[in-house]
């Protein structure tokens, strides 16, 4: 064998042809402050490609009603798109069964949901809820305001200078008065992958459900809920290629069947007097209201869109282009990557010494390089640094080596100025 | 490049690097707090206020080059003045950065700051110094934060200018 065939998997870039990719995102073909936009914010969220924007469209167009309880055409075209879209979804992250998806806003209704169903009847005084150090907000806040509530305790798993979980802290904190974990699979902030199945394991063997949040999981990676182990799974449609305003909470059966319901409303009951409701069955019954149902179809076309690619060839990319970004970004003087953990998504937050990442955030705007800088809603990650705030490139499919270039390049500027 | 440099212009970029009246100031009769909880910006303004007149003023705190700058400059600009004088200043420096100022207002050194009302995302990082000033002036306790509701609209009023 050549040596030639031989590296020709890493020069086609994992098999993803980038370009014919790229064409179809409308958004990516855009000038910002004259530059060609370079968009690296997709930890934020991903752009869309046509085939989720059409199917909105279509959707809009050819079949809008309200679903569940129409009889005529357009109600059952509509029913049958949001039906399928659970189906898509199920099969995406590996669900048993598709009642079992509940639609919802996204991640962070996903995890508020569980906190005030779940959470509720089962937290009582004196109880512990266990995170971790490395948690996004919306997998704090709803547990805090539970522990509240409950007068229960919030245990928080420390983190490793390098970005790792403490590991052993994790096993010493679980205890007869824990009644949920939550974890974060992928560090926003950090991009560390979490050894997730080893810690539900941990859990279980002390009868702990855990609810893991896949908002950055699921659209870098295959993730099989089952293989997991999880009893929830949180995640978003707009972090994976999809719509806005919409996503997934995959719940064991045996759990969201005894669990209350979370809202009430249309189509969450299954009869209604003034004496007394009786509730829809499951996933119904966590979705009252009228959805977001173009954003569930959307959701499904996204889903269609990833399969398509390949979720294995999306991965690989990522992590090629990680591996290409931690290279080039170290070269840099006075730049320090904050997470360093080995098994690690296509996340790069980093500080510089002398530049607030706002002013690197700015700078770096106005070469068309969109960027995220701040805290990314995850405070408490900042303080376990004792920074501020970074600055963070996060990649996607559709990004390149060449757009790494440029992102060191203007860091290169960047520190010029501000010398 | 054009761009940048008219944001962040030279002397924008020295404050930044070499900020002015930086640090605590002893037997400070007014102080405040600010803070931008969205990156994590914080300020603290001191002044010695007498019969009036602000006789000497300082700051200290932690933030992009824009919030460090505002503040090293407006505590060159207002160290003598009378209140009045300095509430004055600040209404034209609001209206600056919302972009909504009169071109005749003479902001001397300030006018620097015109470039901020292109960028609405930093419009409360230039404030943030001038919002804890007005608190500190006001004898206010509470920390001055940039999701406060007033200060909030003005990030969305440079935006919709």
């Amino acid at each position: 064998m050549s040596t030639a065939t031989a590296v020709e998997p890493i020069v086609k870039s994992a098999g993803l042809d980038v370009e014919t990719l790229r064409a179809q995102f409308p958004i990516l073909s855009q000038v910002v402050h004259g530059h060609p936009l370079v968009y690296l914010d997709n930890a934020a969220t991903t752009q869309k490609p046509l085939e989720v924007i059409e199917a909105l469209v279509r959707y809009y167009t050819d079949d809008n009603s309200n679903i569940h309880r129409g009889v005529h055409l357009l109600s059952e075209r509509a029913t049958m798109h949001y039906e399928q879209a659970r189906i898509k979804v199920q099969e995406f992250i590996g669900a048993e069964r598709a009642d079992e998806i509940v639609f919802t806003r996204g991640t962070t209704e996903s995890i508020n949901l569980v906190a005030a169903t779940y959470g509720r009847t089962h937290v009582r005084a004196g109880d512990e809820i266990l995170i971790t150090g490395m948690e996004h907000h919306s997998n704090i806040v709803p547990w805090q305001m539970l522990c509240e509530e409950k007068e229960a305790h919030l245990r928080v798993v420390p983190v490793n200078q390098d970005g790792t979980l403490d590991i052993d802290g994790y096993h010493a904190l679980l205890s007869d008065r824990t009644r949920i974990v939550a974890i974060v699979q992928v560090s926003n902030v950090l991009g560390t992958i979490n050894p997730v199945r080893e810690m539900i394991k941990a859990a279980h063997e002390r009868g702990i459900p855990v609810l893991v949040d896949g908002a950055q999981s699921a659209p870098h990676g295959a993730v099989n809920v089952q293989d997991l182990g999880a009893d929830f799974f949180a995640f978003s449609a707009h972090k994976m290629y999809g719509p806005t305003g919409v996503g997934a909470l995959y719940g064991r059966y045996d759990l969201l069947d005894a669990m209350p319901p979370y809202q009430g409303g249309g189509d969450m009951i299954s009869s209604v007097t003034f004496e007394h409701s009786t509730y829809n069955t499951v996933p119904h019954k966590f979705e009252a209201g009228t959805p977001n149902i173009a954003g569930v179809i959307g959701f499904g076309a996204a889903v269609d869109w990833i399969q398509k690619i390949g979720v294995g060839k999306i991965a690989q990319h990522e992590h090629d282009l990680l591996l290409y970004g931690a290279k080039l970004l170290s070269t840099i003087d006075g730049l320090t990557v904050i997470g360093n953990a080995h098994d690690k998504a296509a996340v790069i937050s980093f500080v510089m010494d002398g530049v607030h990442p706002h002013d690197i955030g700015t700078v770096l705007d106005l070469e068309g390089i969109a960027i995220r800088t701040g805290q990314h809603c995850a405070q408490p990650v900042m303080d376990r640094y004792g920074i501020p705030a970074t600055a963070r490139a996060s990649f996607a499919c559709y990004n390149t080596k060449a757009e790494l270039d440029k992102l060191a390049e203007a860091l290169v500027r960047v520190k010029e100025v501000f010398e | 490049m054009s761009d940048m440099r008219e944001l962040y212009q030279e002397v924008i970029l020295d404050h930044n690097r070499n900020p002015r009246n930086f640090g605590v100031l002893e037997g400070a009769n007014r102080h405040a707090v600010g803070h931008n909880p969205l990156c994590g910006d914080n300020v603290e303004v001191f002044m010695d206020v007498e019969d009036g007149r602000i006789h000497d003023i300082r700051f200290k705190g932690n933030g992009c080059a824009i919030s460090k700058a505002s503040a090293s400059m407006m505590t060159s600009e207002l160290k003598g003045k009378t209140i009045e004088e300095a509430r004055g200043i600040m209404a034209k420096f609001h209206d600056l950065v919302v972009g909504g100022g009169d071109e005749s207002d003479d902001m001397g050194k300030l006018a620097v700051f015109s470039g901020v009302c292109d960028y609405p995302a930093r419009v409360k990082c230039a404030s943030l110094a001038w919002h804890t000033l007005t608190a500190a002036l006001d004898g206010s306790q509470d920390p001055v934060s940039t999701e406060d509701k007033e200060i909030a609209l003005v990030g969305i009023e440079a935006a919709l200018v």
